[in-house]
């Protein structure tokens, strides 16, 4: 039974009715602690975890109303399952419980055979949704995930200002003549494994992976306060990164890597697009198009960090730029202002 | 029903689901709980406070039909729902019925 050892927590301010219901529950083999009311529950579930609640609803210092309103507001605890058990007479009390989010309303006393039911129901619909959560991880990042467990999931999007670069591995065609398809997957992934590690280290979250390549954004769906500073700095670790690792390739007798990075700044469209089956979290905007542009432009301009106007602009002399003036770049009707990131 | 203390089918229940020793044990820290909650609506009704009343008579009310002491229940339930009493007499009867619950209880679960 895959229920059996979970983790419970019984808030009741009756002793008759805590001992009952962790006789109860052990008996169907869980671990039960209890409280003695909603304040110390919220503090027990704050601090330790557990698979469902058992909450009854008259209890001094805070009761089992004001537990609900609470688990509601906190986004750690939203989930947790909660069964009422309670003799308040009524069925607008039930409702009450239910709207502020209670997964079931037990009156007391308890029936053993139903609560059994109603736990395992609920143990195996947070398993699930445990599962679906873990599966979002894996495939989204956790500012997204956190953003769609916040506001749930909507195609479109909302207006910010944020910075977009694009990353790719220069000569990645011959570099993969070289070696076997395995070689080429453990390049990859040591590849997207640091710079992973630069970009959400300062603040980044990166939205595509294709290829050699990546796409991401600084400034969405999370706020920045500096979101061009941000990704210059994340650029920046990410050249010293790839130069640690061509040590390594060197000593191994192997081609070292060479990246472009673009990077640009400007109004965008940040959300969902795609169908209400599959979708990708992304950016729409001048910006996005005018990085990848740039990030093309590392192979002529020989510099491998480049940046446009408004980004070099928002930087406030922390960085030592290199004007490489007014560049005429694939796809743009206008030439624009390009600096270089020294290195 | 009316006439029996503790409901049979009820108590018989209780033992079948947790065991005959464990509710040995529970109904013994009822009757440690119990005279608490009797005192709890007396000192609600001298300082007229509802919330406590009511509280009071909610637990004693459920405590009393965990174990199918059903009218001492339905006494309660009765204070819980109509609110503090000026009058100690309905007080004065919720303690006689303790008493013969506690009786019986104490009797019920030696057997």
């Amino acid at each position: 039974m895959a229920e059996t050892g979970s983790r419970l927590l019984v808030a009741d301010d009756n002793k008759v009715n805590r001992l009952l219901l962790s006789r109860s529950l052990e008996l169907q083999g869980h671990r039960v602690a209890c409280a003695e009311n909603g304040r110390i529950a919220l503090e027990m579930l704050r601090r330790e975890s557990f698979d469902l609640l058992l909450l009854d609803m008259e209890m001094p210092e805070m009761t089992g109303f004001e537990v609900l309103e609470q688990l509601v507001a906190d986004l750690q605890l939203r989930d947790l399952p909660v069964i009422v058990t309670s003799s308040l007479e009524g069925v607008a009390h039930v409702a009450r419980c239910i709207e502020l989010g209670a997964d079931d309303y037990l009156p007391k006393p308890v029936n053993a055979v139903l609560l059994k039911a109603r736990i395992n129901s609920s143990l195996e619909k947070k398993r699930l949704r445990d599962q679906q959560k873990e599966l979002v991880r894996r495939f989204a990042t956790s500012e997204v995930a956190d953003d769609l467990q916040r506001s749930g999931f909507s195609l479109g999007g909302k207006r910010v200002v944020g910075t977009v670069m694009f990353c790719d591995i220069r000569g990645f065609t011959s570099i993969t003549e070289q070696q076997t398809p395995e070689e080429t997957i453990e390049l990859l992934n040591t590849f997207y494994t640091l710079m992973f590690d630069a970009i959400t280290g300062c603040g980044g979250v990166v939205n595509q992976m294709v290829g050699d390549g990546l796409m991401s954004i600084f400034g969405a769906p999370l706020p920045l306060a500096d979101p061009r500073g941000s990704a210059v700095r994340a650029a920046r670790e990410m050249i010293e990164l790839i130069e640690l690792l061509n040590v390594e390739r060197e000593a191994g007798g192997k081609a070292a890597l060479r990246i472009g990075i673009g990077i640009a700044t400007g109004d965008m469209i940040a959300g969902y697009t795609g169908t209400q089956s599959r979708a990708t979290y992304t950016c729409i905007g001048d910006a996005v198009n005018l990085a990848a542009r740039l990030e093309a432009h590392t192979k002529q301009a020989g510099r491998p960090i480049l940046i446009d106007g408004d980004t070099a602009a928002g930087l406030g002399g922390a960085w030592v730029l290199e004007p490489l003036g007014s560049v005429q770049l694939k796809g743009k009707a206008a030439a624009v202002e390009v600096f270089a990131v020294a290195t | 029903m009316a006439d029996t203390v503790i409901d049979a089918a009820t108590f018989a229940e209780l033992q079948d689901t947790a065991g005959g020793d464990f509710v040995g044990e529970l109904v013994g820290t009822f009757l440690e709980e119990a005279p608490q909650m009797l005192a709890e609506l007396r000192t609600a009704m001298a300082e007229a406070s509802a919330d406590r009343f009511r509280r009071a008579a909610h637990s004693l009310k459920s405590n009393s039909n965990t174990f199918g002491a059903l009218r001492l229940g339905e006494m309660a339930r009765v204070l819980e729902l109509g609110g503090l009493v000026t009058d100690a007499a309905p007080l004065d009867a919720l303690q006689a019925e303790y008493e013969r619950v506690a009786a019986a209880l104490q009797e019920l679960s030696r057997g």
